[in-house]
């Protein structure tokens, strides 16, 4: 290694910052201070810059005597833009100038940075703007204020005659003005408003309109740190080998080989496998490759995913089940039905396949214990550490990074790759902070999938074609069995989000069962992006289409008039359907299918486009019209919609991984394999105008999606898909 | 294995294992991580770098192949059509997560450098071998067509 390498790896990238014992919106902190270069910068810019004297205003706005305003961000930013949406809110109420906005993840701390929905610090559920939204607009108002009274007392004028806009504090009469850095020290002294005046709505400039992401200029690039690029001083990188079959444990391992590897540090057993740490990643890895392990199988899930799904149907079968919905008398009505028809439909396991590899540094002393990664739920994974170390919770230092995506997978209950790491560290008596890197084999190959499911729908039609029964059995298995959750979110047999999407069918259907069975699978299972309405929004839209189908009506009509009490799903949908042009008929060869789900308190429709020559689908187009409430930044809106478009596609297509007597077939992206450009259709996004509170927006464009592929595909060639993924259905049908 | 090879301009030396991939190189000895890790089989094109003005894997290149060559990575694109790509990415707002975009933009780049005015189709054959989770395709056809217009501007 020479001496520039050396002093490379030597300086410390990443300064601990200081954890501010500022506490909520209620008392302005008074922690003026240099800023460090924090833990997490969204802008590389901000970085380079000379130490600035920052304050503190509350828990969520520090702004700088530079007049920059940074946003402490408590949710985590995978992709779906938090550090710009945020912002947006805070600088909407605070009257700043978009220029002049930064963001810092914030540590974790569930007092202050709690997600107001969980209870806890934690990113997920598409509940990042509707937790935040009403906080961040007081926090910011409450900050605003403090500045014009700072302003009134320093030009001796009435409060009442001081005004901001853009980041500039007036007053008109005097023509005095200021930035908010000059008077943000003074500003700090001064004693919050707990009831600060919130602007109306229709006062907004920048809610409503585009701005541009905070994170594009880092991550285009390469300054953008995510966990896998940070660095500390003499630190090591540790490789790990898991048991191919899930639940197996080491029985013994030889690594002698291993360990002859020059660079290798250490080798050591941990709970979950035997973890290679050397002087360089690559290094690690191959060590790992070579060491030879004996796997004790005797607790572990041993069957393929074929024989899973044989024990699924015949649960599928079963008389009766805990019931999620019972409306009115099912039996009856189906024995005074018109027509009646039945379908079963099949979802395989799916993978959050992130493309950063699941990693976590961590930085091991006496007294506390430091770590890097994209933690999605600190206040979990702050615990997990904490028990791992026997460290109490307020010793473990969590540093937010920027993650590659998650899609839910860095939300795990038992937080897995981080106590992982720890583990590690311990192993390794905290001599090194350590940097766990999965790779792509270790990630597709050690759980957290979104579980497969078999369900069964029967509905009938009287002669008019409106349907009178819906009878839905939904078996799958829950990843909330065995967590903290299990007890909240399954009562008397139902798990909520097995259910969700389908218990809470919108039309008018007046006998209705939504019944639940849960299989016991040892395959470690998780949210996916979406979750249970991955499930349930496929199954209910393509069955409500059929319906329509049976009865002779156009799809779009049949579902209005099913949802006359529904008005932001009629909205959407009519919206879709008006700029797909569904009234006038497609271009020859081209098929046109419908779906509409609500998901998060969140209303998506989409108008799907596909055309089927010799038995190769092609997805030309997708029109979706989405209501998530008030959009704060429609951009960001349709961009998210965008992305759950191609991801849901890829999944529709392709995406399944599958168990060969309990070990993953598909071990890396030549097997797993999610959409590619070339498959990416043509996507419109339209938003409707809302007045409503902001609701999620990072997972509700994908349910409808399938359905609305899987009801083209019909259209085009009369074949119904019932089976997930596509694969080659339509080739060899 | 001691190795010399140019990056973003400078002359470099190393003296690591001849096996170790030019991604890891790059990333650990040089300290320049704006690369990523996504496969490490040439399946997934975070790690696209240049070699020598082409788009290579830099997961599946080991150091001993890289010896007196010439390589480009992200953070020092200074081409014409590097920089419009840049732009265009940061005018779209491409990114989401942003983790594959390193190697989108040298893909893109490496499309506008020989094509300066690409079609759709040849824009998917090209950017095929990146894989963007997030799907952020649409947006990367169109700032690819941005780019491209910007250039010829």
């Amino acid at each position: 290694m020479n001496k520039w390498m050396s002093s490379v790896i030597a300086t410390p990238r990443v300064n601990r910052r200081r954890f501010l014992a500022a506490s909520g919106i209620g008392a302005a902190g008074l922690i003026v201070g240099c800023a460090e270069r924090s833990e997490t910068t969204t802008d590389a810019q901000t970085a380079a810059e000379p130490a600035v004297e920052t304050t503190d205003l509350n828990a969520f706005v520090r702004i700088g005597n530079d007049d920059s305003v940074t946003v402490i961000v408590k949710h985590l930013d995978k992709g779906q833009g938090v550090t710009t949406g945020l912002p947006t809110i805070v600088a909407e109420e605070l009257d700043a100038d978009w220029s002049q906005m930064r963001t810092e993840f914030a540590p974790a701390d569930a007092k202050r940075y709690a997600n107001l929905l969980f209870g806890i610090q934690g990113t997920g559920g598409s509940t990042a703007m509707a937790n935040s939204w009403m906080q961040l607009r007081t926090a910011a108002a409450a900050a605003r204020d403090l500045l014009l009274r700072a302003a009134a007392e320093q030009w001796q004028v009435p409060a009442d005659e001081v005004s901001v806009e853009s980041g500039r504090i007036q007053h008109a009469k005097t023509g005095r003005e200021s930035g908010f850095g000059a008077l943000v020290s003074a500003a700090g002294k001064l004693t919050p408003s707990e009831n600060p005046t919130l602007k109306d709505p229709s006062q907004f400039k920048l809610i409503g309109t585009r701005q541009g992401r905070m994170d594009s200029n880092a991550k285009t690039d390469g300054s953008a740190q995510f966990t896998i690029d940070v660095t500390r001083p003499g630190m090591r990188y540790a490789s790990i080998a898991h048991p191919p079959k899930f639940g197996a444990v080491v029985s013994q391992f030889d690594d002698a080989a291993a360990r002859e590897v020059e660079g290798v540090v250490d080798v050591v057993e941990i709970p979950r496998g035997i973890a290679v740490v050397a002087d360089s990643f690559w290094t690690a890895k191959k060590a790992r490759d070579l060491l030879s392990i004996e796997w004790d199988d005797s607790n572990a899930e041993q069957r393929g995913t074929e024989q899973l799904l044989e024990d699924f149907r015949e649960l599928a079968a079963a008389d009766d089940a805990p019931k999620a919905r019972d409306d009115g008398d099912v039996a009856a009505a189906f024995q005074a039905a018109s027509q009646t028809i039945e379908h079963e439909f099949v979802l395989p396991y799916l993978a959050h396949a992130t493309m950063e590899p699941m990693d976590c540094i961590v930085e091991l002393g006496a007294d506390r214990c430091d770590i890097w990664t994209g933690s999605q739920i600190q206040t979990m994974d702050q615990g997990a550490a904490a028990a791992a170390t026997g460290l109490p919770p307020s010793a473990i230092h969590i540093h937010t990074q920027f993650a590659g995506g998650s899609f839910g997978r860095r939300a795990v209950p038992d937080s897995d790759f981080v106590v992982e790491a720890v583990n590690i560290a311990k192993a390794t008596g905290g001599a090194y902070p350590v940097k766990l890197i999965w790779t792509r084999e270790n990630d597709m190959a050690s759980g957290r999938y979104r579980p497969i499911g078999v369900h069964r729908v029967r509905a009938a039609i009287d002669e008019a074609g409106r349907p009178t029964a819906w009878q839905h059995r939904v078996v799958t298995h829950s990843f909330m069995v065995g967590t903290p959750f299990e007890s909240t979110s399954i009562v008397d047999g139902i798990d909520s989000s097995s259910v969700e999407g389908a218990a809470n069918l919108p039309y008018s259907i007046d006998n209705l069962r939504v019944d639940l069975q849960l299989a016991r699978v040892d395959v470690p299972v998780l949210w996916w992006r979406s979750v249970g309405h991955t499930h349930n929004g496929w199954v209910t839209e393509v069955m409500i289409d059929q319906l329509a189908h049976t009865a002779g009506e156009d799809p779009v009509a049949y579902r209005l008039e099913l949802l006359k009490d529904h008005p932001r799903h009629r909205g959407v949908l009519e919206l879709a359907a008006s700029k797909a042009g569904w009234s006038t008929p497609a271009v020859d060869g081209v098929f046109r299918g419908v779906a509409v789900h609500e998901s998060f308190n969140s209303f998506v429709a989409q108008v799907a486009e596909v055309r089927v020559d010799d038995g190769q689908l092609s997805v030309e187009r997708v029109v979706a019209a989405v209501d998530c409430g008030i959009a704060i930044n429609p951009d960001v809106i349709a961009a998210q919609v965008e992305g759950a478009i191609g991801m849901g596609l890829g999944a529709f297509l392709r995406e399944a991984v599958n168990l060969d007597d309990g070990v993953v077939r598909e071990q890396n992206f030549h097997m797993y394999r999610p959409l590619r450009i070339n498959e990416m259709p043509k996507v419109e996004v339209h938003v409707v105008a809302s007045g409503e509170a902001p609701t999620g927006i990072g997972e509700p464009g994908l349910p409808p999606l399938a359905p609305a592929v899987t009801n083209a595909i019909f259209a085009a060639t009369g074949q119904l898909v019932t089976t997930l993924p596509l694969a080659d259905q339509l080739s060899v049908a | 294995m001691k190795v010399s090879f140019k990056v973003n301009g400078e002359t470099r030396a190393v003296d690591v294992p001849g096996d170790k991939p030019l991604l890891w190189v790059v990333r650990e000895d040089l300290g320049l991580t704006g690369s990523k890790f996504g496969c490490g089989i040439a399946q997934c094109g975070a790690c696209t770098v240049h070699l020598d003005g082409q788009p290579i894997r830099s997961c599946s290149i080991p150091i001993s192949a890289i010896d007196g060559k010439s390589v480009t990575t992200v953070e020092g694109v200074s081409s014409a059509a590097g920089k419009a790509i840049r732009e265009a990415w940061r005018e779209l707002d491409v990114v989401q997560c942003g983790y594959c975009q390193s190697g989108q933009m040298m893909s893109a780049t490496a499309l506008l450098e020989r094509n300066p005015a690409p079609s759709d189709d040849d824009i998917d054959s090209a950017m095929a071998g990146n894989l963007c989770r997030c799907a952020t395709y649409h947006r990367i056809r169109a700032a690819i067509h941005a780019a491209a217009d910007k250039l010829e501007a």
